[in-house]
């Protein structure tokens, strides 16, 4: 998997906000009694999401009293998974699809993009502190490639200009719009849609 | 081309919208308190005479797996996992299917739970389908609105939960005893089968495991009838398939078709055609990109199903269509996947471990033209030392991409490589130096 670095500043505590515990505690009801280490994923992506997007060491000590469970399983889980950040990222988080689906139609001209306006290396903030980006493999959505991530939402279908538009806008301070970007529905084919015609004209 | 109607996916595209009302117009939810009356044993014959096979990449009977699950519920509950952690490059219909199709899906887990005796259904979708996973979740709590899942589901006398389990980024957890230590809270590094999930899965209870189309295409099957389903297609590789046809074509797309359907066809018809024309074609991975590509001379007459694919040393997969013209180097392709494998790699074998990382770093050599002739065949010895050799399927999947450029495209290989250490004996030589320390200098 890939390298993790541990970030040398952490914060003191942790711990869930009123909001975050009650989400915490349904998600463990979810699983069978005295099987709630099966929460953890799911609950340091929370800690994630209310850390501003990165997961302290603190937080993985507070899951892991939380859920009963060592504290090193709980950090097994956090440096197994490749989504969870384990230091700062900037507040818009791209992650650019390389695989060689996106590969073949240009995805490293959106990684020159980033390079270019974002910062010269992976995983570095922006010089006004909003973006970083990453390289990352497979996102699942090879027919609208290539496409990146931020955040939560995909951005589909783009191209070296589309994705520098993408990053004014947010340097802007507005929020760019998500999905596909040429002006497709989903997965349809442009422009030549031969299957289902009869729901599309209904 | 497959009629219309003959399509089980009729919001592949979003069309008419995602919700109860919209699905149940498309026939969903109808009739399925009758056909959980007809009973288990009916259920399960249906589907095996449907010749339903597992739409996950193994392609596993589906009638056949269900039927491994315990009779009688002992002193262990079953479970039933469904598994939308869709990872393999090339492949995104069950993000489709999550999107615009729930209720098929939420459907067919009803029915599926009936069948092996499962009160409890876990959904696993990959973390990166966070957006995804919320419509599905809208559509559970629809359902449980309206009783069609929970206590009692549509008076039936069955109870049935459903939960959805984020995964967080592994390529790994889509292997099912992978998933499965995933769902119990632990890095998701496979299992050692025997014993098989079906007796011991999560918790140790008996588990069965289906992907997200398989299950979304049951309710169908037992709505149309076993024989409507077998109809299509061929004898064993019957039905219908969502083909996603990525990667170098005019019109990328998603499009369900019939089973057996020519590659040339589906590609032309629906994707557009290749960027250039049919005979700019340089290679087609059939499958997702753990299938061995296939050159052009095949591409030509070659049929999608799952022994076809198979006639030809490679296979149906997850039907994730990769095109690659000839303006692309395809050596540099199939380094990149290459580097997916090393990446994803969950580190518990070490031919694996090792292996997938010494593929990569070769072949990475071997596009740059800084390999010998001989490397050639070292690298396919590399895959075979890989293959077999692992716990799970990853071995295969990681070698089999790289053992089908070399049976094909060795000639282009050998070309580009002619790198002679023994006549350059001061220059520098790249595989004699840690590739890690490249970077630095003096290494």
């Amino acid at each position: 998997m890939s390298l993790k670095k541990i970030h040398k500043e952490q914060p003191e505590t942790f711990e869930f906000n009123n909001k975050n515990m009650e989400a915490a505690n349904k998600i463990v009801s979810n699983y069978p009694n005295g099987k709630q280490q099966s929460a953890v994923m799911a609950l340091l992506y929370i800690a994630q999401r209310q850390n501003d997007n990165w997961i302290p060491l603190q937080a993985m000590k507070y899951i892991a009293k939380f859920l009963d469970m060592p504290y090193i399983k709980v950090y097994e889980v956090a440096t197994f998974y490749s989504m969870y950040n384990l230091s700062p990222v900037g507040k818009y988080f791209f992650q650019v699809c390389t695989t060689t689906p996106c590969m073949l139609r240009g995805a490293y001209d959106l990684v020159k993009v980033c390079k270019k306006k974002i910062s010269e290396k992976e995983n570095e903030l922006s010089e006004n502190g909003k973006i970083s980006w990453m390289e990352v493999e497979c996102l699942g959505a090879c027919v609208n490639a290539p496409m990146m991530q931020v955040n939560e939402d995909y951005y589909e279908d783009l191209n070296d200009k589309k994705l520098e538009e993408i990053i004014e806008t947010i340097y802007q301070n507005k929020t760019p719009k998500p999905g596909s970007y040429s002006g497709r529905i989903n997965a349809e084919p442009v422009n030549n849609r031969k299957t289902l015609l009869g729901n599309k004209n209904a | 081309m497959l009629k219309d109607e003959d399509r089980i996916f009729q919001n592949l595209y979003n069309d008419s919208g995602a919700d109860i009302e919209s699905a149940k117009l498309r026939n969903d939810w109808s009739g399925t308190k009758e056909i959980l009356e007809k009973g288990r044993e009916w259920i399960i014959n249906e589907v095996k005479s449907s010749e339903l096979r597992g739409r996950g990449g193994a392609g596993f009977p589906t009638g056949l797996k269900w039927s491994f699950a315990p009779k009688e519920v002992g002193s262990r509950p079953h479970y039933l996992v469904i598994n939308a952690d869709e990872s393999e490059p090339g492949t995104c219909k069950d993000r489709d299917i999550i999107r615009f199709e729930p209720h098929k899906l939420i459907e067919g887990c009803l029915i599926a739970s009936y069948a092996v005796n499962a009160h409890k259904c876990y959904i696993y979708i990959r973390g990166e389908y966070f957006n995804e996973g919320q419509k599905l979740q809208t559509a559970i709590d629809e359902a449980y609105k309206n009783n069609l899942i929970g206590k009692n589901a549509l008076n039936s006398g069955w109870d049935l939960d459903i939960y959805i389990h984020y995964g967080a980024g592994a390529y790994i957890c889509g292997e099912e005893t992978a998933l499965l230590e995933s769902l119990e809270g632990k890095k998701g590094q496979p299992r050692l089968k025997p014993p098989f999930p079906a007796l011991i899965g999560l918790y140790g209870c008996p588990t069965i495991i289906n992907n997200v189309e398989t299950v979304a295409a049951v309710p169908t099957i037992l709505r149309r009838g076993a024989k409507w389903f077998s109809s299509l297609g061929r004898p064993k590789n019957t039905g219908t398939k969502i083909y996603c046809i990525s990667g170098n074509v005019n019109n990328p797309c998603n499009v369900e078709e019939e089973m057996g359907i020519p590659l040339k066809e589906l590609i032309e018809t629906h994707a557009g055609g290749v960027v250039g024309g049919w005979e700019n074609l340089k290679a087609v991975i059939p499958g997702g990109s753990s299938m061995p590509m296939l050159p052009k001379e095949i591409c030509d007459n070659m049929k999608m199903d799952f022994d076809a694919c198979v006639e030809h040393n490679t296979g149906l997969g997850t039907a994730g269509i990769v095109v690659i013209n000839k303006d692309q180097d395809i050596i540099k392709c199939m380094a990149r996947i290459a580097r997916f494998y090393k990446h994803e790699s969950c580190g518990q074998c070490t031919p694996c471990r090792e292996g997938s990382g010494w593929m990569w770093r070769m072949l990475e050599r071997m596009a740059a033209g800084e390999a010998t002739p001989e490397e050639v065949d070292m690298l396919f010895d590399v895959t075979k030392q890989i293959e077999g050799h692992t716990i799970c399927a990853f071995g295969e999947g990681s070698s089999w991409p790289v053992q089908g450029l070399i049976r094909h495209f060795k000639d282009e290989i050998l070309e580009r490589n002619k790198f002679d250490p023994v006549v350059k004996k001061k220059k520098n030589i790249p595989y004699l130096v840690d590739q890690h320390l490249l970077e630095k200098e003096n290494a």
